[in-house]
C-alpha cells in the first residue's frame, strides 16, 4: 500500500483551490467576452479546442512513454510520418476512417521502432527520438509529391440537443471525430494510468523498475507496450493534422507541435488532465494567432496595439509561451524517477 | 588486450595510434556504407536507378574543380554546426538549436556588413564575424541559463528558440533591415559592403580556413585547458563534478555560450562568404545535419571536418543527382538519418562485425527533464 502512495496518484483529499480559482476566473472572463462579442468569442474558443487537439494527443503519447520510464522526443517525427501516410492512405482509398486506422498502425510501428532503439539497442533515448525526427523529415520530404489531390477531410458532427447550448454547444459538441476522440482519450488514459492494474504496473516500471521486476512485472514488455501505445496516440495527432484539420499534407507541417506537447506534458505534471489544461493554453495562443486578423476591429481601444503587431511577433507567441511554461514548471514537477534509464537485470 | 599491447616492442607501439584511429573509424565508415546501401534500396523502390543517382551525386560533389569548390562551400557551415553540437555534447548538453543560433549570427553579420560603409576590410570582416558569433552565443545562452537556473531541458528550449529565431530574423529582414532598393519586394537585407566579403586566400575560401582553425581551437579547448577538463567532467558525471567543486551551472552556461558562438560564427561566415546578404529560409535543416555530423565524428572536433565534407559532398551533388536521375534531393536527408541511426545504435554494427564495445568516454544525455 505504501507503494501506491508514492506512485504519484493525484490526491483526491485536498481541494485544489488554485486550480478552481484559475478556471473559475477564466470562465467569468469568457462569459464577459461572450456578452460583449458573442461571435468572436465562440470563434476563438472553437479554434482553441481544435488547435489544442494535436497537442493534447502528443502530450498523452508522451505521458504513456514517460510514465513507463522511456523519454520520447520523437513525437514530432511520429506525428509527421503518420500525418503523411494518413494522407496517402486517404488519397489511395478515399476512406477517411481507413486512413485514420492506417495512421494508427504506422504510429504503432514507429513507436515499436523507438522502443527497439531505446530499450533493446540501448541507444540514448534522446538520440533515438532525434533519429525518428530526422528520419521523418527526410522520408516525408522524399516521398511527398506535389499535386496529390486531397480526397476530403472529416467534417464536424453535431451532437443533437447538446450542440444547441450557447458557447458550450458549438465549442464542445460540434466537432469532427478525432477531436471528440481526443477528449475521450484524456479520460480513458487517466483511468488507465490511475485506476487499473496496467496503470499501476506502468507507473511502477517508470518509478522503480527493479522493485517492479522483483514482484514479477516484465519491465521491458510493459515499456514496449506503452511506447507503442504512445506511438499510436502520436499517430492520431498526425492523422488529425492531415485528415481533420488541413485536409492535405505540407512539408514539415507539424511545426514543432510534438515539442510543444512535451512541454505541455511537463506542465501537466505527467497527468492527462493537467496536460489538457496546458494544451488549452497553447490552443488559445494559436487561436489568437489565427483569429487576430478577424478580431482586429473588435479589440477594445486599449488593446488595439495588438492588431498592429507584425505577424512574426504573433507567430512567436506559442514558442515563447512554451519556453516560459517549461522554465516555470519544470523545477516544481517531478518526472518519473527511472526516466531515460535502460533497465538491466542484475 | 590493452596490457598486451603496452608490453609489445616499441616498433609496434609506434603504430598503436594508427591502429586506434582505424578501429575508431570502423563504425562510422560502416554506418555510412550501410546507409548508402539502404538509400539505394529506397531509390530503387521509387523507380530510379541507384547507380545513376549515386554517380551523379558524387560527380556533382567531387567531379570537377567547381564541384569541389561547391562541396567546400557547403561543408563550411556544417563544420561550424558540427563543432557547436560536439562541444555541447562534451558537457552533456544536446544543442538542437544550432539552426537558430546560426540565423542570429547570419542576420547580425549581414547588418554589420551592410550598415557600415567605407571601413577597411581588416576591420570590417572581423567586426562582422565577431558580432555574428556573439549574437549566436547570446541566443544559446538563453537556453543555457534556463537549463542552469530553472532546469528547463535544452532539447525543448533550443527547438523553441529556433522557431522564435525564424520569426525574429524574418521580421528583421522584412521590416527594419529590409532591402529598400527600388524593385525589391522580397524579404531580404541589403547586400553587405564589398569590404566585408570574405576573400579567398591562396585559392581557399577564408571561411573554410576559419572552420578548420575553429576545429583545432575547439580540440585545444576541450583537451588542453582546465575549462575543457571541467566541461568533460560535468558531461560524464554532473554530481561527481559538483562534488569535485566544479560549478555545474557555470559550465552549462559556458558550454552553451561557446556552442552558440560557433554556430553564430558559422552563420556569419556563410553570410559574408557565400550569400552576401541575409534572406529568410537560409540554411534550413542545418541544425539536424549538425547533429548527424557530431555523432558521426563521435564528438571529436577534428573528425568533424571529414564528416562535414562527406555531408557537404552529398549536398553539393544533390541537385546534379536530381537533374540526371530524377531522384528527389531529399533522399540525402534520408541517408543522413540512416547514418545517424547506425552511428547511434552502434551495437548493431558491432554485432555484425563482431567488434568489442569501445571503452572510453560515454556521455549520457537522457538524464531526465529535471536537474
Amino acid at each position: 500500500m505504501q507503494i501506491t502512495d508514492t506512485l504519484a496518484r493525484p490526491s483526491a483529499a485536498r481541494i485544489p483551490w488554485l486550480t478552481i480559482g484559475v478556471w473559475g476566473g477564466l470562465a467569468i472572463l469568457v462569459l464577459v467576452a461572450y456578452v460583449r462579442a458573442p461571435q468572436a468569442t465562440t470563434a476563438v474558443l472553437t479554434s482553441t479546442i481544435r488547435q489544442s487537439t494535436p497537442i493534447i494527443l502528443g502530450a498523452l503519447a508522451g505521458i504513456m512513454c514517460e510514465r513507463s520510464g522511456v523519454i520520447n522526443i520523437g513525437i514530432e517525427g511520429m506525428m509527421l510520418i503518420c500525418a503523411f501516410l494518413g494522407f496517402l492512405f486517404n488519397v489511395w482509398t478515399g476512406d477517411l476512417i481507413l486512413a485514420t486506422m492506417g495512421a494508427l498502425l504506422v504510429g504503432a510501428a514507429v513507436g515499436a521502432f523507438h522502443a527497439l532503439m531505446s530499450i533493446t539497442l540501448k541507444v540514448d533515448q534522446i538520440i533515438a527520438g532525434t533519429v525518428i525526427n530526422i528520419l521523418a523529415v527526410g522520408l516525408t520530404g522524399y516521398f511527398y509529391q506535389q499535386g496529390l489531390t486531397t480526397r476530403g477531410k472529416f467534417s464536424p458532427v453535431s451532437i443533437p440537443v447538446l450542440a444547441d447550448i450557447p458557447i458550450i454547444g458549438p465549442v464542445f459538441f460540434s466537432n469532427p471525430p478525432i477531436t471528440y476522440a481526443s477528449l475521450i482519450l484524456i479520460v480513458v488514459i487517466h483511468v488507465l494510468l490511475f485506476r487499473t492494474a496496467w496503470g499501476l504496473r506502468t507507473r511502477a516500471v517508470g518509478e522503480h523498475p527493479a522493485a517492479a521486476d522483483t514482484v514479477g512485472i516484465a519491465v521491458n514488455r510493459v515499456r514496449y507496450i506503452n511506447v507503442i501505445i504512445g506511438g499510436m496516440l502520436a499517430g492520431l495527432a498526425g492523422a488529425f493534422l492531415t485528415l481533420e484539420s488541413v485536409g492535405s499534407f505540407e512539408r514539415n507541417m507539424t511545426n514543432g507541435r510534438g515539442f510543444v506537447s512535451l512541454a505541455v506534458m511537463i506542465f501537466g505534471k505527467w497527468t492527462p488532465f493537467g496536460a489538457w489544461g496546458g494544451s488549452l493554453l497553447f490552443g488559445f495562443a494559436n487561436a489568437m494567432q489565427s483569429q487576430i486578423q478577424f478580431l482586429k476591429n473588435q479589440l477594445p481601444s486599449w488593446l488595439a496595439w495588438i492588431g498592429d503587431l507584425p505577424p512574426q511577433f504573433i507567430g512567436m507567441l506559442p514558442y515563447v509561451l512554451t519556453i516560459a511554461v517549461l522554465a516555470g514548471f519544470v523545477g516544481r514537477a517531478r518526472p518519473p524517477a527511472a526516466i531515460g534509464k535502460v533497465y538491466e537485470k542484475e | 588486450m590493452e596490457r598486451a599491447e603496452s608490453q609489445s616492442p616499441p616498433q609496434a607501439d609506434r603504430l598503436a595510434p594508427v591502429r586506434r584511429l582505424l578501429r575508431a573509424m570502423i563504425v562510422p565508415v560502416a554506418s555510412v556504407a550501410v546507409a548508402l546501401a539502404i538509400g539505394a534500396v529506397i531509390i530503387a523502390l521509387s523507380g530510379a536507378n541507384p547507380l545513376v543517382a549515386y554517380s551523379a551525386l558524387f560527380e556533382g560533389g567531387l567531379g570537377s574543380g567547381r564541384a569541389i569548390g561547391r562541396t567546400l562551400e557547403k561543408a563550411t557551415p556544417l563544420i561550424f554546426g558540427g563543432l557547436a553540437v560536439s562541444l555541447a555534447f562534451k558537457c552533456g548538453l544536446f544543442n538542437i538549436g544550432a539552426q537558430g543560433q546560426l540565423l542570429l549570427g547570419a542576420v547580425f553579420a549581414a547588418f554589420i556588413g551592410f550598415s557600415l560603409q567605407g571601413l577597411p576590410a581588416v576591420l570590417h570582416i572581423p567586426l562582422a564575424l565577431l558580432v555574428g558569433a556573439i549574437m549566436g552565443a547570446v541566443w544559446a545562452a538563453i537556453a543555457g541559463m534556463l537549463k542552469a537556473f530553472t532546469g528547463a531541458h535544452e532539447v525543448i528550449t533550443t527547438i523553441m528558440l529556433n522557431f522564435v529565431a525564424f520569426n525574429l530574423t524574418d521580421w528583421l529582414a522584412d521590416g527594419p533591415w529590409k532591402d529598400r532598393s527600388p524593385g525589391n519586394i522580397v524579404a531580404r537585407t541589403p547586400a553587405v559592403a564589398p569590404e566585408a566579403r570574405l576573400p579567398d586566400i591562396a585559392g581557399v575560401p577564408l571561411g573554410m580556413i576559419l572552420a578548420v582553425l575553429a576545429a583545432i581551437a575547439v580540440w585545444w579547448l576541450i583537451w588542453r585547458t582546465t575549462i575543457g577538463f571541467e566541461l568533460r567532467t560535468v558531461g560524464q558525471n554532473a554530481s561527481a563534478a559538483k562534488y569535485a567543486g566544479i560549478s555545474v551551472r557555470r559550465m552549462t552556461v559556458l558550454a552553451m555560450v561557446a556552442s552558440g558562438f560557433l554556430a553564430g560564427l558559422g552563420g556569419a561566415v556563410e553570410t559574408l562568404g557565400v550569400v552576401g546578404r541575409f534572406q529568410p529560409g537560409f540554411n534550413v535543416g542545418l541544425g539536424f545535419q549538425a547533429i548527424t555530423i557530431a555523432l558521426l565524428a563521435r564528438t571529436n572536433p577534428i573528425a568533424v571536418i571529414p564528416a562535414s565534407l562527406l555531408i557537404g559532398v552529398m549536398q553539393a551533388g544533390a541537385s546534379r543527382m536530381q537533374f540526371n536521375s530524377g531522384v528527389a534531393s531529399e533522399i540525402i536527408d534520408v541517408i543522413q538519418a540512416i547514418i545517424l541511426f547506425f552511428v547511434a545504435a552502434d551495437s548493431i554494427i558491432r554485432w555484425v562485425l563482431r567488434l568489442r564495445a569501445e571503452e572510453g568516454e560515454q556521455v549520457t544525455l537522457s538524464s531526465g527533464w529535471g536537474s
